[in-house]
């Protein structure tokens, strides 16, 4: 019974709930306190021992119905005392075990034998549905195929057709049933490492090629990403300085005992969230990137001290109210619709930018700027560029260009790079992952 | 000790027949959680939204249990002094200031300097003793004779440190205090934590614990809570109300009713002398269900078919 249970736990894990030893050693004292008699006790037990949040719950009992649903196996209804006699007559001769118990309709039995088949041509490694077949097929050999086949034949050569052709019909059922078999452990065993492959290549998938159709899971994606990054920074936001005595704040501590210093109070460094305004260029290709890094940073609006954002094409414009009233991807849309059209004029941006919205910008300001700095040949206004460098605490700029491209044609990302501190090359969620990141850390 | 707490729980049906019995009707996965954290000394994380009965649950395993609750309620900046224990600073202070004299008297007598200090060092382990010893919810429950119910209430609201520090006493069910040596508990007390998931727990603790997930209830099990709770409002008011709010819970709210509200309705309900639901009765009452003004207006909305449709399903 252990084996059950272990390997419901490795169905579980590869459907996505995280077990460790400690917890699995966990599992088998609840089991062993509950016992086996209640199913419905026994998977509350389990969940309650496994399972850490509601997903990895709903997942586990997913996995757990699933692992114990045995289909009943398609047969006809119990034999009458004339068939059994019947039967007995055509048992003669038949040897080998499978066929014995295809014909006694002994479904019990052939379902142990499959499972035992299964486990030895180890069916819960299965990864991939192409495989479904090729385990399915070892499986039966496994279980005696051969066999049955060359007594079918035998049956034929000695006339007795009837019982050859019942047996011919099993057969045929019990292929079926072993391909369902092998599905159920493709879902089962196969479903957590799918997923994760899945999600790994979206990762790194170019945002500008993104598939419609994964729009939402690549949501769920960033989503859980700022959650892990604001996790990870909302921390603390004062640090003692080890060393540096703050000799006002200790004397006044000790005023009691006449101000002998017994608790000393160290200088403490206030650790500033950092306030960022974004500049998103969301003409063409590059809007598919905007629309990620803006969900990006309007899910981590707890962390940062405030996010002012603008977007521009030919006209550049103010969109933070836009994006913190509606769902993130209306406010694109609308977004795009007030400024994606018109050629990109880099220029007009900055000038427009410093005329309305320099003042947002001050020493503890990150200015990233999302754009591939391709200006149609109009003036990049490169003055306009240094005066926000200097003004602000670091301007980054995000380019969804790969490396190569830059400077070809009218891309002037050239000419702004010496007033930026960082260039990077940046059109997947895990780069901007990466780049959001940095801006947390660098602000510490 | 340990022994007889699973001996008054021996099976998952006594627990659900005792926390009844004081008045708690729990859904099985409840029971069950309870019965393996007294088997297996494991604490239980209970999670859900507010007012489905998470604090109610530690109360009432004090009552059938008969073990005194000791409730410790978490917050921002909550430390070891506040929830384990604290020495008795001002009556040191008083004490060695009274005794001073004596202690002068007594001190005269050594010549040396060795001398002197060893008998004040003897006097410094008087003063750290368990006389001066201010014990925290967290000691107090280790120190309980018979056992206790420790309800660690929104474990959330503090701080990481303060988690990790937790940890210790949630397996080993011992603290450690520099001056005194390590206290053991003597019957490990049953341990609920409760969150409301305003910040992700750590993984250590997570593991350390039985997650349990106490959700909205369904319309049987709430039916039965009122009547156990509210014995005296008609059983046809209770279906209707039951109904009711079941289907508020159905919307998109910011703060979906709970069954704390659902009770508190329904006593209102009974101050008002109501017998069947009524719209213009249930948009006044509204706001004992429903904590925002957007919540009541999409609410209201839906009043006159909430009630119809509650009325249908009373009538069978």
């Amino acid at each position: 019974m252990n084996d059950v249970i272990l390997r419901l736990l490795r169905a579980a894990r590869g459907g996505g709930v995280r077990i460790s030893t400690a917890e699995m050693l966990d599992a088998f004292e609840a089991v062993e306190a509950v016992g086996y008699d209640d199913r419905q006790v026994l998977r509350d037990s389990l969940t309650l021992t496994l399972a850490k949040t509601i997903e990895e719950r709903a997942s586990f009992e997913a996995v757990f119905d699933m692992y114990f649903r045995r289909e009943a196996l398609a047969g006809a209804a119990a034999p009458t005392a004339a068939e059994s006699q019947q039967n007995a007559a055509d048992m003669e001769g038949i040897e080998s075990k499978l066929a014995q118990r295809l014909m006694q309709d002994d479904q019990a039995g052939v379902a142990a034998m499959m499972e035992a088949a299964g486990e030895a041509v180890g069916a819960s490694n299965i990864r991939l549905f192409t495989q479904t077949n090729l385990f399915a097929r070892r499986m039966l050999d496994r279980m005696g195929l051969p066999e049955l086949e060359r007594e079918i034949t035998a049956l034929r050569e000695l006339g007795r057709e009837e019982v050859a052709a019942r047996l011919e019909a099993s057969r045929k059922a019990l292929g079926d049933q072993a391909r369902a078999f092998m599905e159920r452990q493709l879902t089962l065993f196969a479903a957590g490492a799918t997923k994760e492959l899945r999600e790994n290549v979206l990762r790194n998938v170019k945002l500008s090629q993104l598939d419609r159709r994964d729009y939402q899971r690549m949501r769920g994606l960033v989503r859980d990403m700022a959650l892990r990054i604001a996790s990870r920074y909302a921390r603390p936001k004062k640090v003692d300085i080890r060393g540096h005595l703050d000799i006002r704040r200790t004397l006044r501590r000790n005023m009691a005992h006449e101000a002998i210093p017994f608790r000393t109070v160290w200088k403490r460094k206030k650790l500033d969230k950092p306030k960022i305004v974004a500049i998103c260029d969301v003409s063409g290709s590059v809007a598919q990137v905007a629309r990620f890094l803006l969900m990006f940073l309007y899910a981590l609006t707890d962390t940062l001290a405030g996010i002012k954002s603008y977007a521009f094409s030919s006209k550049l414009i103010e969109v933070s109210h836009i994006l913190e009233g509606e769902d993130i991807d209306e406010a694109i849309t609308k977004i795009l619709n007030d400024v994606g059209f018109g050629s990109t004029n880099y220029g007009r941006a900055l000038e427009i930018f410093s005329d309305t919205a320099l003042r947002h910008v001050d020493r503890h300001t990150t200015v990233i700027i999302l754009g591939d700095g391709r200006g149609n040949r109009n003036p990049p206004r490169t003055d306009l560029m240094k005066n926000l460098f200097d003004r602000a605490a670091r301007v980054i700029w995000l380019n969804p260009e790969p490396n190569p491209l830059w400077g070809t044609g009218d891309s002037d990302i050239y000419k702004y790079m010496p007033y930026c501190h960082l260039v990077t090359s940046c059109n997947t969620v895990a780069s901007l992952e990466r780049v959001v990141d940095d801006i947390l850390r660098s602000a510490q | 000790m340990r022994k007889s707490l699973e001996s008054l729980l021996p099976s998952i049906d006594s627990v659900e027949a005792g926390l009844e019995s004081v008045g708690y009707i729990p859904s099985r996965q409840i029971s069950t959680a309870l019965f393996l954290a007294v088997r297996l000394q494991k604490p239980i994380l209970v999670e859900g939204p507010a007012g489905v009965g998470k604090t109610e649950l530690a109360k009432a395993t004090a009552e059938h249990l008969g073990l005194p609750l000791i409730r410790m309620q978490c917050y921002d900046g909550l430390d070891e002094s506040k929830a384990l224990y604290e020495w008795k600073y001002g009556k040191q202070l008083l004490y060695t200031q009274i005794l001073k004299d004596k202690m002068g008297e007594e001190l005269r007598a050594y010549d040396g300097m060795d001398g002197a200090l060893d008998k004040l060092n003897e006097f410094d382990d008087l003063f750290f003793s368990e006389r001066f010893l201010e014990p925290r919810p967290l000691l107090r429950s280790l120190r309980e004779p018979g056992g206790a119910v420790l309800l660690i209430d929104e474990v959330d609201k503090a701080d990481e440190e303060f988690e990790a520090f937790l940890l210790e006493i949630l397996s080993d069910y011992q603290v450690t205090i520099p001056e005194l040596g390590t206290v053991v508990a003597m019957v490990p007390p049953i341990v609920l934590l409760t969150s409301n998931a305003t910040r992700d727990l750590g993984d250590a603790m997570k593991r350390r614990c039985l997650h349990l997930h106490i959700g909205y209830p369904d319309a049987k099990l709430e039916e039965k809570i009122v009547q156990t709770r509210l014995p005296h409002v008609e059983e046809h008011l209770r279906k209707e109300l039951v109904s009711f709010v079941q289907q508020l819970r159905s919307m998109d709210l910011r703060k979906l009713p709970s069954v704390s509200e659902t009770l508190d309705w329904a006593r209102a309900l009974i101050l008002l002398h109501a017998s069947h639901l009524e719209v213009d009765l249930v948009r006044d009452t509204l706001n004992v269900l429903l904590k925002f003004e957007q919540d009541m207006d999409a609410g209201n909305k839906h009043v006159l078919e909430f009630i119809e449709k509650a009325k249908t399903i009373a009538a069978y």
